[in-house]
């Protein structure tokens, strides 16, 4: 038997954060390419530190719904769940390329898989692409458009700011779109200044965020002037400074993250048989341009 | 014992014995003679040696129910010695099994003495006759209702589970909102009955008004999980005394980023932190972490059905502000205040922490938290900038 954990941060204060977590979930379930499928937080239940014992299966991959390795991927996770052999090193990672290690778990006589988090997936690149699609709803957007990816910024991980350069990159070199750039809150080059860094008409707007919250329906939107005040909402496109801001919200929403969760466990030699084939058949574009209709603050990120 | 032996269930079963030799389960007994003479049966009220096949066929008829009931929990349940299994077996009182010991109920065993959640296990004759009616049991603020299906087209003696609130135990089934996915549980536990978020799955507050109907004991099992996840794992471990507790230095002394600050909250804080949070009014989980191993807290730990092993992520949240606001110094400071101002001030705290402040009626002004009186004493007490009027006098 073989079980999938989705490791997510959740909130205490916001109910919606987890549910790109649970939206995943639910989608590799349909696949039943796992006998057991759960999700697991540090700050919702269950909590990292008591999933293990709630699954049956001898096998279990565990993949982190984060952006990026840092913090929570490197100490919270791995000592929670009690991984007693882990060790950083074990990913043998440059900021961007962790792939898995395989340990025993200190609770139950189990082995996991222990994954590099979803954001650092090459298969991401293609979710901010979606991302894109969806929000303008044009399966063929990029000609005359520029594309922003945003991240947090190096506040406190430098990891952080490398996956969000690191899919920019890759976006760049597809030649899809005529502009690809990487933004952040809290270092240059800065979203605020988003209209400033594009010769495009169009720009679309991406945030590299696991869940929408705070940043992503409150800081962003209205540093970037797409509103006054996050309350009133925005539209998607918005007009700044002559140019069309497609602000699309957290990707960590979007429909085609489950298929980055499956490739990370097959990628750790998970038997997913064509659970990968179903999701991409299943994910058709949201396109419904999120308005900022949440105005619940999150929890304050990096807890 | 009015059920009729299915067909297949005994060829199921005759084979079972034939591979092993022997099938021992819930008081039924059957064994295959070594000289290969026949077999011998045995329940816990008659015994029948050297039967030929078709005669044991004949001799189980009357015992359908040993039969069906082997065929479910080995054939439709599984899962020897985890925790599903076990929870299941609690929910229609059957005798809890030790693992790998599948014929042997854990009160055999003195190793093991008995758990509280372990009462009367019902012997398979009088556990149907219950199960005809539904056997009820209590799960934090759920009741589960074991019963035998009625579906035609499933084996005989496979059990289907209702599941709803405590508090809906007396309604009408039509009142309820009915649901049958497992998942659904999930936007359930979320809320509370005011549509408040619930981060605390184990918090004394799940709304009622719901029903789902004709759970398989999987789907049971993880409707529960969704509702109070780990608590059947750690149930099943304390049950085999097997839990596994962290006292509050290990998990303080684990922190780190802005949880680093945890292990200096003082031991007097530990006590609050646990009068505060780890009561039964607030959780249904009984607090089984101490201070350290062998140094208990005061504070006793509740009457929960569920164990608690560690601090969980709310309270851990909640020391890490204590442990900051109690580094402060204590100052003295002067109010004025009449005595009644005074009294007041204590019966406002208590109302909060007992979260009744929405239950003191608009014009009881009798009662010193209400809204009015406390408007009253912030207009008086109250400065321009909306501080408390009062001096530090230990400067």
């Amino acid at each position: 038997m073989q079980a999938l954990v989705i490791a997510a941060h959740g909130s205490h204060l916001n109910p919606d954060a987890s549910d790109p977590t649970y939206v995943h979930a639910d989608t590799v379930r349909e696949t039943g390419a796992f006998d057991e499928v759960r999700e697991a937080f540090w700050k919702e239940e269950p909590h990292f530190r008591e999933v293990i014992r709630t699954l049956e299966s001898d096998e279990v991959f565990v993949v982190p719904l984060f952006i990026s390795e840092g913090y929570f991927t490197e100490q919270v996770i791995p000592r929670e769940l009690r991984l007693e052999e882990w060790n950083p090193e074990k990913w043998d990672s440059d900021g961007t390329s962790a792939s898995q290690v395989t340990l025993e778990v200190g609770d139950a006589n189990k082995t996991v898989h222990y994954c590099g988090p979803v954001g650092t997936h090459d298969a991401m690149t293609d979710v901010i692409v979606q991302r894109a699609e969806s929000v303008t709803a044009d399966p063929d957007v990029g000609e005359g458009v520029g594309l922003a990816v945003v991240g947090h910024g190096t506040e406190r991980n430098e990891n952080s700011a490398k996956a969000i350069e690191y899919h920019t990159e890759r976006i760049r070199e597809r030649d899809r779109f005529d502009e690809a750039k990487a933004l952040f809150m809290d270092e240059e080059p800065e979203v605020d200044d988003v209209t400033d860094y594009f010769d495009s008409d169009d720009v679309v707007v991406v945030p590299l965020f696991i869940a929408d919250g705070y940043h992503t329906q409150e800081d962003i939107p209205e540093d970037m002037g797409l509103t006054e005040d996050y309350r009133l909402g925005w539209d998607v496109p918005s007009e700044v400074d002559g140019h069309r801001i497609w602000y699309a919200g957290a990707v960590g929403t979007e429909g085609l993250m489950a298929d980055v969760v499956l490739e990370r466990a097959a990628d750790a030699g998970a038997d997913i048989g064509g659970a990968l084939e179903a999701v991409r058949e299943g994910v058709a574009p949201t396109g419904d341009g999120d308005r900022g209709t949440d105005p619940e603050p999150s929890a304050e990120m990096g807890d | 014992m009015t059920a009729t032996l299915p067909a297949a269930d005994f060829e199921a079963l005759l084979e079972a014995v034939d591979a092993d030799g022997t099938v021992g389960f819930d008081g039924l007994r059957i064994d295959r003679a070594s000289d290969g003479d026949g077999y011998t049966l045995e329940t816990p009220d008659d015994e029948w040696t050297g039967l030929e096949a078709d005669d044991l066929r004949d001799a189980l008829e009357p015992l359908a129910a040993y039969v069906t009931n082997w065929r479910y929990w080995q054939r439709s349940v599984g899962g020897e010695g985890t925790a599903r299994r076990a929870f299941l077996r609690w929910c229609e009182r059957a005798p809890l099994e030790l693992e790998g010991d599948g014929d042997e109920p854990a009160d055999a065993d003195t190793d093991h003495p008995d758990h509280p959640s372990v009462d009367d296990p019902l012997p398979v004759p009088e556990r149907y006759e219950a199960l005809r009616e539904g056997i009820d049991r209590e799960w934090g603020q759920l009741c589960i209702t074991a019963r035998l299906g009625d579906d035609v087209d499933e084996p005989a003696g496979e059990r289907v589970y209702d599941l709803w609130h405590v508090d809906d135990a007396a309604s009408d089934i039509a009142d309820l909102e009915i649901y049958d996915d497992p998942l659904e549980a999930r936007e359930i536990a979320t809320y509370d009955e005011d549509g408040r978020y619930r981060p605390l799955k184990t918090a004394p507050t799940l709304p009622s008004g719901w029903a789902f109907t004709g759970l398989s004991g999987a789907e049971l099992v993880e409707t529960v999980e969704f509702v109070y996840p780990a608590t059947v794992a750690n149930w099943h471990r304390e049950r085999r005394g097997e839990l596994d507790v962290d006292h509050w230095v290990e998990t303080a002394e684990r922190q780190t980023g802005i949880y680093d600050v945890l292990d200096e909250l003082p031991r007097e804080a530990v006590e609050w932190v646990a009068e505060a949070c780890c009561v039964d009014s607030q959780c249904l989980r009984r607090r089984e972490w101490e201070y350290e191993a062998g140094d208990d807290l005061d504070v006793d730990g509740g009457d929960g059905p569920f164990p608690c092993r560690e601090p969980c992520s709310l309270v851990v949240a909640a020391a890490r502000k204590w442990t900051i606001l109690e580094s402060e110094a204590e100052h003295t400071y002067e109010l004025e205040l009449t005595t009644s101002e005074y009294n007041q001030l204590a019966e406002l705290i208590d109302a909060v922490a007992e979260g009744r402040t929405d239950e003191i009626r608009e014009a009881d002004v009798n009662d010193g938290a209400n809204r009015f009186r406390a408007r009253y004493l912030r207009a008086k007490r109250f400065d321009e900038e909306g501080d408390l009027e009062g001096r530090r006098v230990d400067d």
